[in-house]
């Protein structure tokens, strides 16, 4: 009876099959890749703040200018009063919290990008 | 009014509030319930805690009394209240609560590795509590002389031993449903009678406000949003803008709050709820300064204008019916008086606790002597402190917050760059400058040159130059960047669900 032998080789000499690091690892290990990952979610969470203060700015903050250069249309009457009452005591609420949800919707889906990018499979259910 | 239920009022408002502590205290058992609720707090009943802990005596009575002195230039603190915490939703509340810290001397130390950074932090959040927790206990003292005849003094005190006996017993955990119950109460206080107010001036033929017979002196613009506002009338707007803008997020009972969220997204989705919440309230007040420019004018003259919301039922509605809405009111102002005052009183008392007492004492039993020294301290003054206005006393509150935390919070979130120099620079520059306007405020008589009128409202230049100074001091000092900074805004800005390092 003839043995069987199995004839194997380790190729212990082929170049070795490297699995590309993680994004997440990039941050952790603070590479020049992980600090794009980094610096890119943090502008494009401050330039979505920015965005809504500006919002906010022009549209709340630009009222008394408004008083001030066009009295005829702000001392307009609505139901008696005059239209900066309306504005000021009314109309501001519903415009902040439209606001706040548009900024709300947008860092969650900036983050949820994030997340599919860095590190996918772990996104919020 | 009556003061039989004025006392009723006030008594069933102070034994529901100790009632809900002590079952909360079911849920509270560790030194992390006491400081921050364990961290579990949902959204919707976080924000309504919110809701409960910020409608101050300021919002529930101070904005109707300003209104009806001053006329729509007013209208501006309440949309500024609220505009605060937009502010904070985009620039602070999800990294603020994923930074982990407890409180804002925590989250100092924490981001600029400095023991003077904390030591400044601390001293602040102290000041700033008790610059607030003043007013409440002033508000307490008048509105307690109106509902049931007691003696200012007594009225403070007895705000002051409610607010200790729910703090010390409960904490944070008990104090979330105490709070949650105070928003609506004081959401219903103000909107049940504000119904029948209108009702019957519907039936007095509902004259415009704007076309009331009766003009004060000088007051005669009372309609027009740049009245009421001083000689500068643009540089005031605009600088009560800044102030409650972004003085919102530098309040220490509104962070310590943040601290309670889950993780970062229910922090944002609780701030929206929250300005929400806020809208719904601030529709109110501003009606029944309103309709006190119809019915309670001579208050203005008799220099109780903060007392308008409590007597107009009494004055339109009359009888009984006018008793019980009066009495619903002041259950309402009681309400806001606790609410806000336990949650200044657990911000100081945390700082003072973990800073001061700390090493004596610790954990829970330190806690409770920080409320005891805070909630003192604060009494005494408001005892000295004659006759400095509910709404004043709370905008200066607003100012230096403005000038200190909110250049330190913005600047240590979103730039790298910050430096404990550069942060102690910028704290000591506006606290100085803002603290200074306070003082004067507090000591000097009224006159309407610029340099008054930039001293009673300091933010719109105290603001930037704090930023300034924050800024070129750390430019200054480059080489005293924490070596931890860039795995600190990992921390701060990336999701809870990506699995990195977060030191």
């Amino acid at each position: 009876m003839v043995e069987r032998v199995r004839v194997t080789s380790p190729r212990t000499t082929s170049a070795r099959r490297r699995t590309p690091p993680s994004a997440a690892g990039e941050i952790d290990a603070q590479s020049q890749v992980g600090e794009v990952y980094l610096r890119s979610l943090l502008r494009t969470q401050l330039r979505l703040g920015l965005t809504v203060l500006l919002t906010l700015a022009v549209l709340v903050g630009g009222l008394p200018l408004a008083f001030r250069l066009l009295p005829g249309v702000t001392g307009t009457r609505v139901l008696g009063m005059p239209l900066a009452w309306g504005l000021l005591g009314f109309v501001v609420y519903p415009t902040l919290l439209l606001l706040g949800w548009w900024y709300v919707r947008a860092a969650e889906r900036n983050e949820a990008a994030f997340t599919d990018v860095v590190d996918p499979g772990r996104r919020d259910p | 009014m009556n003061h039989a239920f004025g006392a009723t009022a006030v008594a069933v408002v102070s034994v529901l509030t100790i009632g809900i502590g002590i079952w909360g205290l079911r849920f509270s058992r560790t030194t992390s319930d006491f400081f921050v609720a364990s961290r579990t707090v949902r959204p919707a009943l976080n924000a309504t805690a919110i809701g409960g802990e910020y409608l101050s005596a300021a919002s529930f009575l101070g904005v109707a009394g300003l209104v009806l002195t001053y006329g729509a230039g007013m209208l501006w603190y309440p949309v500024g209240w609220t505009a605060g915490y937009l502010v904070l939703l985009t620039l602070v509340a999800a990294p603020l609560r994923r930074s982990g810290a407890y409180t804002l001397p925590d989250f100092a130390q924490a981001r600029l590795r400095s023991k003077q950074v904390r030591v400044a932090t601390s001293a602040l959040v102290v000041a700033i509590g008790w610059l607030y927790l003043i007013p409440q206990l002033k508000g307490a003292g008048f509105t307690l002389n109106l509902a049931t005849g007691l003696d200012n003094r007594l009225g403070g005190l007895v705000v002051a031993v409610v607010v200790l006996v729910n703090v010390v017993t409960g904490g944070m955990r008990s104090v979330t449903f105490v709070q949650a119950f105070q928003y609506w109460l004081k959401l219903t206080a103000l909107l049940v009678p504000a119904v029948f107010l209108l009702m019957v001036w519907f039936g007095d033929g509902a004259t415009s406000p704007a076309d009331a017979v009766f003009d004060l002196p000088g007051r005669s613009g009372w309609a027009d949003p740049l009245s009421g506002l001083g000689a500068h009338p643009m540089y005031t707007t605009y600088s009560i803008i800044v102030a409650t803008f972004l003085g919102t997020m530098g309040l220490p009972h509104v962070v310590v709050r943040f601290y309670t969220n889950p993780d970062g997204r229910a922090a944002r989705r609780t701030t929206l709820v929250v300005l929400g919440l806020l809208g719904l309230f601030y529709v109110l007040p501003p009606v029944y300064g309103a309709l006190g420019r119809m019915y309670a004018g001579d208050l203005v003259g008799a220099g109780t204008a903060d007392t308008v919301v409590v007597e107009l039922p009494t004055r339109m509605v009359g009888g009984t019916g006018g008793e019980l809405l009066a009495a619903l009111l002041v259950a309402g102002a009681f309400a806001a008086f606790l609410s806000t005052s336990s949650g200044l009183t657990i911000a100081v008392a945390g700082v003072l606790s973990q800073d001061v007492l700390g090493r004596r004492f610790g954990g829970i039993a330190s806690f409770r002597l920080g409320a005891c020294i805070g909630v003192g301290v604060a009494y005494v003054f408001a005892v000295l402190a004659e006759d400095v206005g509910v709404a004043t006393a709370v905008g200066l509150a607003f100012a230096v917050a403005a000038s200190t935390f909110c250049p330190l919070l913005v600047l240590g979130i979103w730039w790298r760059r910050l430096t404990d120099v550069g942060a102690i620079a910028g704290l000591v520059v506006g606290g100085l400058t803002s603290g200074s306007a306070v003082v004067r405020t507090f000591v000097a008589t009224e006159d309407s040159g610029w340099f008054s009128t930039l001293m009673a409202q300091p933010a719109l230049w105290t603001v930037p130059l704090a930023f300034t100074a924050m800024v070129v001091g750390s430019l200054l000092t480059p080489d005293r960047r924490p070596p931890h900074v860039t795995r600190f805004m990992v921390r701060l800005h990336t999701p809870e669900a990506v699995g990195v390092d977060r030191g």
